[in-house]
């Protein structure tokens, strides 16, 4: 009796334990949503693709007069003939997009398993400069901009997808980019979630904090601060400064991570890029 | 033309004009990081609008105004369909202009 007894204790507690201990990405994307869901009952899903522009309508009304002249027009124009501009053997970058390059931006990022790295759309630009013989561009701002400004463009409109494959190693780069998110850095000892998360809609000094969610869907983006545009690794590396924290390569491995993570947040919601911010 | 974005808006008798002007209004004090010479003053000087042939508003610009200045005025008198031409002129002389009709 008692050994029939340990036998089927033993039997329960392993048809009963958790494969995975931690939650799900799809589980974490739903808490996220209805934290924001709680924190701005009146914003509707869909407009939190416009950021703090979605919360004040003070801001917004400033960024609708703004975008009567979009400043981000030039790069979209300067990119798009970077992008049908052939390499010196003749190829050109729609020869290593799906769809030719066009539309193509919400799939970014995504991690390749065959390499084991997260692609981000700039890495994808320069990996096709390197494979048809050309120098690749300097990240952040500039040329690598103005074609992920113009691919950007092309996909407007298009809902975020992307996927997490079931793979040990794309959950490494999920939970990586999380914790980058949750983590305390810098000097002032703050996250991203800090300003982003927790404290969306309060105001830092004389901005207003922009929820994440939907944060991703307007890169590359025209700050006003920066009089031009840059890509999302590029403000990465600002905010990160901003907390006095010493901030990593654009396209480093824990940027490509936060970025998948990031932008997974923003699963569902449609792209806007490029966009205009303060 | 090329330099300048202009869009013309009716609401009642009042039209609005919005326009964005690409220049690089360089104020003369700043210094060419790699060459360390002065970048010479380069900024506008007066931008006018006509709309039949009356001069509705003119600016008098100095280099206190920023790189690809935005304006935006508003005068009655108009109505739809209206022609309406802006106009800049620089310190060096060099000069811009653009029309629009009023929608």
């Amino acid at each position: 009796m008692k050994k029939l007894l340990t036998i089927a204790a033993t039997l329960g507690l392993i048809s009963a334990a958790p494969v995975a201990v931690q939650a799900s990405p799809q589980q974490d994307l739903k808490e996220f949503r209805a934290y924001f869901a709680e924190r701005f009952p009146d914003v509707p899903f869909k407009e939190y693709v416009n950021g703090v522009y979605a919360i004040d309508q003070a801001s917004r009304e400033q960024w609708e007069s703004i975008e009567e002249f979009p400043p981000y027009e030039l790069n979209i124009d300067n990119g798009k003939k970077a992008f049908n501009t052939p390499f010196k053997n003749g190829k050109t970058y729609a020869s290593c997009f799906r769809n030719d390059g066009v539309g193509i931006k919400q799939d970014y990022p995504y991690y390749d398993t065959a390499t084991g790295k997260v692609v981000t759309l700039e890495a994808a630009i320069n990996d096709c400069r390197v494979k048809n013989g050309e120098e690749p561009l300097k990240w952040d701002k500039g040329e690598i901009a103005d074609i992920s400004a113009y691919m950007a463009y092309t996909s407007r409109g298009n809902k975020v997808n992307v996927v997490i494959p079931n793979d040990e190693g794309a959950m490494g780069a999920y939970e990586r980019g999380k914790n980058h998110f949750y983590g305390k850095r810098g000097q002032l000892n703050m996250s991203c979630a800090d300003c982003h998360q927790w404290n969306a809609g309060n105001r830092i000094r004389a901005d207003l904090l922009s929820p994440a969610l939907g944060h991703t869907t307007h890169f590359p983006v025209y700050r006003s601060k920066w009089g031009g545009l840059g890509t999302i690794h590029r403000r990465y590396g600002g905010c990160n400064k901003q907390v006095r924290a010493k901030p990593f390569d654009s396209q480093s491995d824990e940027y490509r991570a936060l970025e998948l993570f990031h932008t997974y947040m923003s699963n569902g919601l449609v792209m806007n890029g490029p966009g205009a911010r303060k | 033309m090329a330099s300048i974005k202009i869009r013309a808006k009716m609401d009642g008798d009042v039209t609005t004009v919005k326009a964005l002007i690409k220049h690089p209004m360089d104020t003369g004090l700043l210094k060419d990081k790699k060459t360390g010479k002065v970048i010479p003053a380069h900024f506008i000087q007066e931008v006018v609008c006509e709309h039949g042939g009356n001069k509705v508003m003119t600016a008098m610009w100095g280099p206190a105004i920023s790189k690809n200045p935005y304006l935006s005025f508003k005068f009655t008198g108009a109505k739809a369909g209206d022609t309406l031409k802006l106009s800049w002129v620089d310190n060096k002389g060099e000069s811009d202009s653009a029309e629009t009709q009023v929608s």
